[in-house]
Formats: structure tokens, C-alpha cells, sequence
């Protein structure tokens, strides 16, 4: 773990059993750090809706709930950006190869969505090109070129 | 009557009306019992005509979706009727999103869900 308020930003590095419920043990610092910055609820909704996905993916998904692996977290919160990295011990997987969620056909499926939501809340999801490690970031609105 | 540790369910006319415990649906723990106590609605007790009213919840992860999802499904096979409503601004972005708005009859306030049945 790792705090910067001199220079206006937060960093936590934190390593989680692939157990669920682990998340919590980034997403409540996390969160609380985006209100003391300032970000909105609808921003922090945001954000923590990616987070848990990435998170979860990771644990669930990447390690298998695998008591042996780990998954290994980078966070930054400053006052106009919010960076994740999560990473997990398992194979990796192809993004691209996740089937749309959202085709008539795969509509109604029970899984599949984590992908696609952390793509639409946040403005930069992107994979290594094992597939077990993704960064994610998103900037705050009043930070943005054609913000208002 | 089976107890429920995640849903309350009342009666108005011939619609049971579903409200929610937690304010943040993503604990998978929680999820499971969840939609266990969904399912009975169902499979146990029944029911037919369903409201599930998400006022006061903040949050849902996509395994809660995959949980409602499968709940329509189940009610669908048995001939019953579901209607969603009060759901929150971030979360209702969710279901557009992930065109789940498509799938499942979302209504603004109650009154106007149970009027649709």
C-alpha cells in the first residue's frame, strides 16, 4: 500500500485471495477515495460496477477460486482519473472472443456481461495480450476535451 | 410461507410484490441466496403474476442479472408474468446497456407496473 497526497493522488498495491467476496477489499478504499476526490456517485457507480467485474472476472474466472493463485491490484485515484490494473495467475482468455451479450440470440444467457460493462462505464479497458491482466481507467467528466 | 432473508413479498390484488433487503446486490453469497428465494416464489409457491419493485437498491453486479434473468425464464415457463420498477438511474443504464430493457417489462413507479398486469 502506498499513499501520495502530496501529490494529489492515492495509490493502493494489494494482492487478494481468489476467494469471492475479495473484492471488498479493494472496492470500499476505492470508493471511499473517489468521494474524497470529489468524483460524482454517478461516476463512482461507474466505476465501482467495472471494478467488481474485473474483480470478480479474475478471481471467478482467471484463478478458479484456486487457493494457490492471487490476484494482484494497482490502484490510482486522483482528482480527474481512476486506473485499475487487476491481474490474475490463471491462462488468460481472448476478449475479442467474448460473444456479444447483447445479439437477440444471447440475450436472454445468464453470464457474459462483465466485458461489456466495464467497457461502457469506463473510458479505457485494455488487456494485455495474455488476457490476464487488464487495465482499467476512467477519466472524470470536467477532465474531458469535450466536456462542458 | 417460506422465510426470506433477502426479499420481502407482499400481496396487492393478485400480484406478489417483491422488495429488496440489500442496497447492494453483489455479494455472491448473497446472490445465490437470492435468487434461491426468487426461484420459490415460483417453483414452491406458485406465483404467478410477480413485481420485483428495486426501490432503495444502489447496486447489482452482472451476476445478480444473470440471477433475474434466469427468474424470468422460470416464470415465463410457468405461464407467469414479471414487471420490474423503482429502479435507479445508474442500474436502469445497466439494463439498456446490456438491452436487458428488451427483455424485461420496466416500469417507472409501482402504481404503473401493477396497473399493467
Amino acid at each position: 500500500m502506498a499513499d501520495n497526497p502530496s501529490a494529489g493522488c492515492w495509490q493502493r498495491s494489494i494482492v487478494l485471495p481468489s476467494e469471492r467476496g475479495s473484492s471488498r477489499l479493494v472496492t470500499d478504499d476505492l470508493l471511499e477515495q473517489l468521494g474524497l476526490f470529489g468524483w460524482s456517485p454517478e461516476e463512482i457507480f461507474a466505476v465501482h460496477l467495472a471494478a467488481e467485474e474485473a474483480l470478480v472476472n479474475a478471481a471467478v474466472h482467471g484463478n478458479k477460486l484456486d487457493p494457490l493463485k492471487r490476484v494482484h491490484v494497482e490502484c490510482e485515484v486522483s482528482s480527474d482519473l481512476i486506473r485499475l490494473t487487476v491481474t490474475d495467475e490463471g491462462p488468460g482468455f481472448d476478449p475479442e472472443a467474448v460473444p456479444d451479450c447483447t445479439l437477440a440470440e444471447r440475450l436472454e444467457c445468464a453470464s457474459g456481461r462483465g466485458v461489456m460493462l466495464m467497457r461502457s462505464f469506463m473510458n479505457r479497458v485494455e488487456y494485455n495480450a495474455k488476457g490476464n491482466s487488464v487495465v482499467l481507467e476512467k477519466c472524470r467528466e470536467a477532465s474531458l476535451p469535450d466536456a462542458e | 410461507m417460506a422465510t426470506h432473508r433477502r426479499i420481502d413479498v407482499t400481496k396487492t390484488g393478485d400480484v406478489s410484490v417483491v422488495t429488496f433487503l440489500d442496497r447492494k446486490i453483489l455479494d455472491e453469497a448473497a446472490i445465490q441466496e437470492l435468487g434461491a428465494e426468487l426461484f420459490g416464489l415460483v417453483e414452491v409457491d406458485n406465483r404467478k403474476a410477480i413485481l420485483l419493485d428495486f426501490t432503495g437498491v444502489e447496486f447489482l453486479s452482472s451476476a445478480a442479472l444473470g440471477k433475474l434473468i434466469t427468474f424470468d425464464r422460470k416464470l415465463k415457463t410457468a405461464k407467469g408474468r414479471l414487471k420490474m420498477c423503482g429502479i435507479a438511474p445508474g442500474i436502469l443504464e445497466v439494463f439498456q446497456v446490456t438491452k436487458l430493457n428488451k427483455v424485461f417489462d420496466i416500469r417507472t413507479e409501482a402504481a404503473e407496473a401493477l396497473a399493467a398486469f
